[in-house]
């Protein structure tokens, strides 16, 4: 008989993880490393989290996760510096010919 | 580890899962969240996709007071209660109308329980119907734009005001668009032994008609208008109110939502506009909001 492992109510590990969202949306946001002031605005205001701090030597700046950035533009409406660019997924640049 | 998502299934620019990260956040990650049926439920919940990490529990739509008080009493009785905060997420519908009772009766035996409220003025989940959270001149599905009526008659019911009068020693509204005020609240209300109740403002993109790209703007509007104003309530005493430089006009709120857009061309429209200013400047009266 095959074993199941039943978790009872949610107590199991985060498991959304699994569910890329980051096929959603028309758009996803790039984060300019260059111009990222490392302030955290758009870490507090995006609903996934989809973004997180990384640090490279002495420079800390923003970075997206395309899995779950779902190109809402929360991010880029909150910036101060305008470091976010909000680009279309090449499956959605259609040519008109 | 997050302790809620990444990968829920809210809609792209939604507003309360700012509130329930930063919320679960401030406490640390010592959290039993309770929740009751909502959006919140169905985004967060799915079978194998699991959002939360935190221990969390949902039972029915009306009885989430009442699971929040049970888990707290028998944290107690285990003598476990310094381990975690017991945390009830709800809708305003589940909080308003559905789970009021419920709410009232934790509120009445004072349980060591923090509700925090994610207002997004309706039904959002089941397709944008009326709460009593909603705001006179909505358009919702069950309170149509016609010839007669131009949406929503009636007022938003002032639950702040109905926590407070329970005695509860913490309660306070405030909004997505400033999320560290909201943590500061959150924080300040788990230093209180007691019911603490806590309001936060959450707009919904589907049901407002708004862009995601709105969802902060247009919740720092509805705080600039005085229609959602940010106060705070200790020992029902106000303690803290959040002053506005310059106060608004409402039409700079409604205007860029599609469920008020019928205001500026029903012939109805004008008495709904100059009853949500009347609302707006008794707010400005009753909490001193001009700085």
């Amino acid at each position: 008989m095959a074993k199941m492992k039943l978790y009872i109510g949610a107590s199991s590990p985060a498991m959304s993880s699994e569910m890329k969202t980051g096929d959603w949306g028309t758009e996803l946001a790039y984060i300019d490393k260059e111009k990222c002031i490392a302030c955290g605005q758009c870490i507090t205001f995006c609903p996934e989290p989809a973004t997180s701090m990384v640090e490279e030597g002495d420079k800390k700046y923003a970075v997206v996760d395309h899995d779950y950035c779902k190109g809402c533009w929360i991010c880029f409406t909150v910036c101060p510096v305008d470091a976010i660019e909000m680009k279309t997924k090449e499956i959605y640049k259609v040519e008109v010919c | 580890m997050n302790y809620f998502g990444p990968g829920h299934g809210a809609c792209p620019g939604c507003g309360f899962p700012i509130a329930i990260r930063g919320a679960i956040e401030v406490l640390d990650g010592k959290v039993i969240a309770v929740n009751s049926t909502g959006c919140l439920e169905i985004v967060s919940s799915m079978y194998g996709r699991n959002t939360w990490g935190v221990p969390y529990i949902h039972s029915l739509f009306e009885n989430a007071g009442a699971v929040a008080a049970g888990i707290e009493t028998a944290l107690r009785a285990m003598k476990r209660d310094n381990e975690a905060h017991v945390v009830v997420f709800a809708g305003d519908g589940a909080t308003f109308d559905i789970g009021i009772g419920t709410l009232s009766g934790m509120m009445d035996r004072d349980h060591n329980v923090i509700y925090i409220c994610y207002d997004n003025e309706a039904y959002q989940n089941t397709g944008n119907q009326q709460s009593m959270a909603t705001p006179p001149g909505a358009n919702t599905t069950t309170t149509p734009v016609g010839k007669l009526k131009p949406g929503k008659t009636g007022r938003k019911k002032d639950m702040v005001e109905i926590a407070v009068a329970h005695g509860v020693p913490y309660a306070a509204s405030a909004s997505i668009a400033y999320p560290k005020d909201f943590q500061r609240k959150v924080k300040r209300a788990a230093e209180f032994e007691g019911s603490k109740y806590i309001q936060v403002h959450a707009p919904c993109v589907t049901g407002w008609g708004i862009d995601g790209k709105l969802t902060v703007e247009v919740s720092k509007l509805a705080v600039e208008t005085g229609l959602y104003p940010l106060v705070e309530y200790e020992y029902g005493k106000l303690v803290k109110v959040k002053k506005l430089k310059q106060r608004k006009p409402v039409e700079e709120y409604l205007k860029i939502q599609r469920r008020f857009r019928h205001l500026f061309k029903h012939e109805m429209g004008k008495e709904i506009l100059e009853q949500l200013q009347k609302i707006a400047d008794e707010n400005a009266e009753k909490y001193g909001l001009d700085a």
